[in-house]
């Protein structure tokens, strides 16, 4: 336990001593800001407008929900960026270990793979979970200035949090495999967006074959949780998820050293 | 300390070491003398456990490689031939991340971390990034990492390698100092560097221990006939027939002429300098030199590494 903490810190301090945590970070909080501010001006002014129309025929106002026309597909919108960063978070867990040899360090200490994989795999949730932190500000504003519920914005982000757990076990393993980050990138990436779009083959295969094929894929998992409803049967799927790709990461990195 | 024996490692096809046995005393320094590729970081891979033999067995420290590597971790320092530091952290942040993984209690965290410092000389530089240390420093602070927990056993790949010859001199004072305490094995291709350092050699070539022995009884066992250097000045002529007249003489090579001076290496049976430098006077030549000379431990190296090409 206490040697999985010392690889934890160790990597967290790795991600904010260089410069990529920042540029993430940066590009992460840009592109989610345009894509709030852009959501909340078509939001403002829809709403803008129906107050116009009802005011101009004497209408009884047409309901908004700021909750369901604003939250819910921002919060689609983060679980969509989160899966083009992410990639570059993981890439060089383990890459950057191969390369600089530091893995001979690892290998050669009393520690369990155990404590290699999961002191990573937590610091990369844990930094996700920091890259998430600006968005939060966002979500503060529509606290200040409307009255949005705030269970589903709770539920969305536990969402985020295990959605990008999975994309972390995932890119983690890929990472395990090679030791060009670049490589890692590109897998981690071509990893998560498979699993993203192998919901969309459902609509054409059979009944069997779509129910497997819309139980793997992880965003459908996370509607609900956008929606405010934290179902178990989510919460087991990504937890699994993230457990089978630490599980496969610590099998890569036994093998590798049979193989070395 | 360390029983070695029967190692085999295969790479895919390609055979690393194979059948390669030694045992190393209790604070005895150990020297692995080989060619580049000739198993020598294979071995030490296998000994820290970092990756097994194909075949074969070994013990560290008392504990087996294939059933306690554990145990051997908790009791051994590493330094790899590219030391594995991580070039972002400061010196001392990367010798508390290394203390806590090699599971040094607390309480005696920072008297490991000062005195590794102290032992390798880095009080000056332990603030720094690492990555602003120049290669002399990282190979010390590479050292300090395999200090750390105070190791049974020291396994250290080419310590001296990149080092100005001022801190090769350190280091191996430092090496020195630590054996008795510890007992280390070290590898190397450089030869005076065993000479100095180690207690005993083992000499690896394609993978097989070719010789192992104490750098003095190496020579000796080599030395077998004698190597007598003679300068002179005269007609080579004459010199050739001086030589052949003793039966001692096993041959006589001309090793260049400056000066009108002759230089010839003998290989002879037994000292014959005395009678040899007589009967070179009483023919007439000028004697400026004569001088017998031990075979280096390079050329025992030399011998025992082309051996196989020569057979």
């Amino acid at each position: 336990m206490k040697k999985t903490y010392a690889v934890f810190q160790k990597e967290l301090k790795h991600f904010f001593y260089s410069p990529i945590a920042y540029i993430v970070i940066a590009a992460f909080t840009i592109i989610a800001g345009i894509f709030f501010y852009l959501y909340l001006s078509s939001f403002v002014e829809a709403a803008f407008m129906a107050m116009v129309r009802s005011q101009q025929y004497r209408a009884p106002m047409q309901k908004f929900n700021i909750n369901l026309q604003l939250i819910r597909p921002y919060f689609w919108n983060l679980a969509l960026i989160s899966l083009f960063v992410l990639p570059l978070v993981t890439m060089r867990l383990y890459s950057e270990e191969k390369r600089s040899g530091t893995i001979e360090l690892l290998y050669t200490s009393p520690l369990s793979v155990n404590n290699i994989v999961l002191g990573k795999f937590f610091a990369g949730v844990v930094f996700y979970f920091v890259m998430l932190l600006p968005t939060m500000v966002f979500m503060s504003l529509l606290f200040i200035y409307g009255n949005p519920e705030f269970g589903p914005v709770l539920s969305g982000y536990i969402g985020l949090l295990l959605l990008g757990s999975a994309f972390i076990a995932g890119g983690l393993f890929i990472s395990s495999l090679t030791e060009n980050q670049i490589i890692a990138a590109i897998g981690g990436f071509g990893l998560s967006l498979l699993l993203w779009v192998i919901g969309w083959a459902a609509n054409y295969a059979g009944q069997n074959l779509a129910d497997i094929l819309n139980y793997l894929s992880i965003i459908n998992h996370f509607e609900d949780f956008a929606q405010g409803v934290i179902d178990s049967k989510n919460v087991i799927y990504y937890l699994l998820f993230s457990v089978f790709g630490i599980y496969l990461t610590q099998k890569s990195l036994e093998s590798f050293k049979w193989r070395a | 300390m360390i029983e070695v024996k029967g190692l085999t490692r295969y790479y895919g096809e390609k055979r690393a070491i194979h059948d390669v046995s030694f045992d190393v005393r209790k604070g005895e320094v150990l020297g692995l003398l080989g060619p580049n590729a000739a198993g020598k970081t294979t071995t030490m891979k296998i000994l820290t456990c970092y990756m097994p033999p194909t075949s074969g067995d070994a013990k560290v420290a008392g504990y087996d490689i294939w059933e306690q590597s554990m145990e051997i971790k908790k009791r051994i320092g590493y330094l790899p031939e590219n030391p594995p530091l991580y070039s972002d952290l400061r010196v001392v942040e990367y010798l508390d991340f290394v203390s806590k993984i090699k599971g040094i209690p607390s309480d005696k965290k920072k008297t490991a971390i000062s005195g590794s410092i102290e032992k390798a000389g880095l009080q000056a530089v332990q603030h720094q990034v690492i990555n602003s240390l120049s290669k002399g420093f990282r190979q010390r602070v590479g050292l300090a990492q395999a200090l750390l927990n105070d190791p049974d056993v020291l396994i250290l790949d080419e310590p001296t390698v990149g080092l100005d010859p001022r801190q090769i001199i350190e280091i191996r004072e430092l090496i020195k100092k630590l054996g008795g305490d510890h007992t280390i094995i070290l590898s190397t291709h450089i030869l005076p560097e065993v000479e100095m350092t180690c207690g005993r050699v083992v000499i690896i070539n394609q993978g097989e221990v070719v010789a192992q022995d104490t750098p003095v009884n190496l020579t000796r066992r080599l030395k077998g006939n004698e190597k007598t250097v003679v300068e002179l000045e005269g007609d080579e002529q004459t010199a050739r027939s001086v030589f052949s007249n003793f039966s001692e003489v096993i041959s006589a090579e001309k090793k260049s002429t400056d000066n009108s001076r002759l230089h010839f290496t003998l290989e002879t049976s037994t000292d014959i300098r005395r009678d040899l430098a007589k009967a070179l006077i009483d023919n007439g030549l000028g004697l400026y030199e004569l001088r017998t000379e031990a075979y280096s431990l390079e050329e025992i190296f030399l011998h025992l590494t082309t051996k196989e090409e020569v057979a």
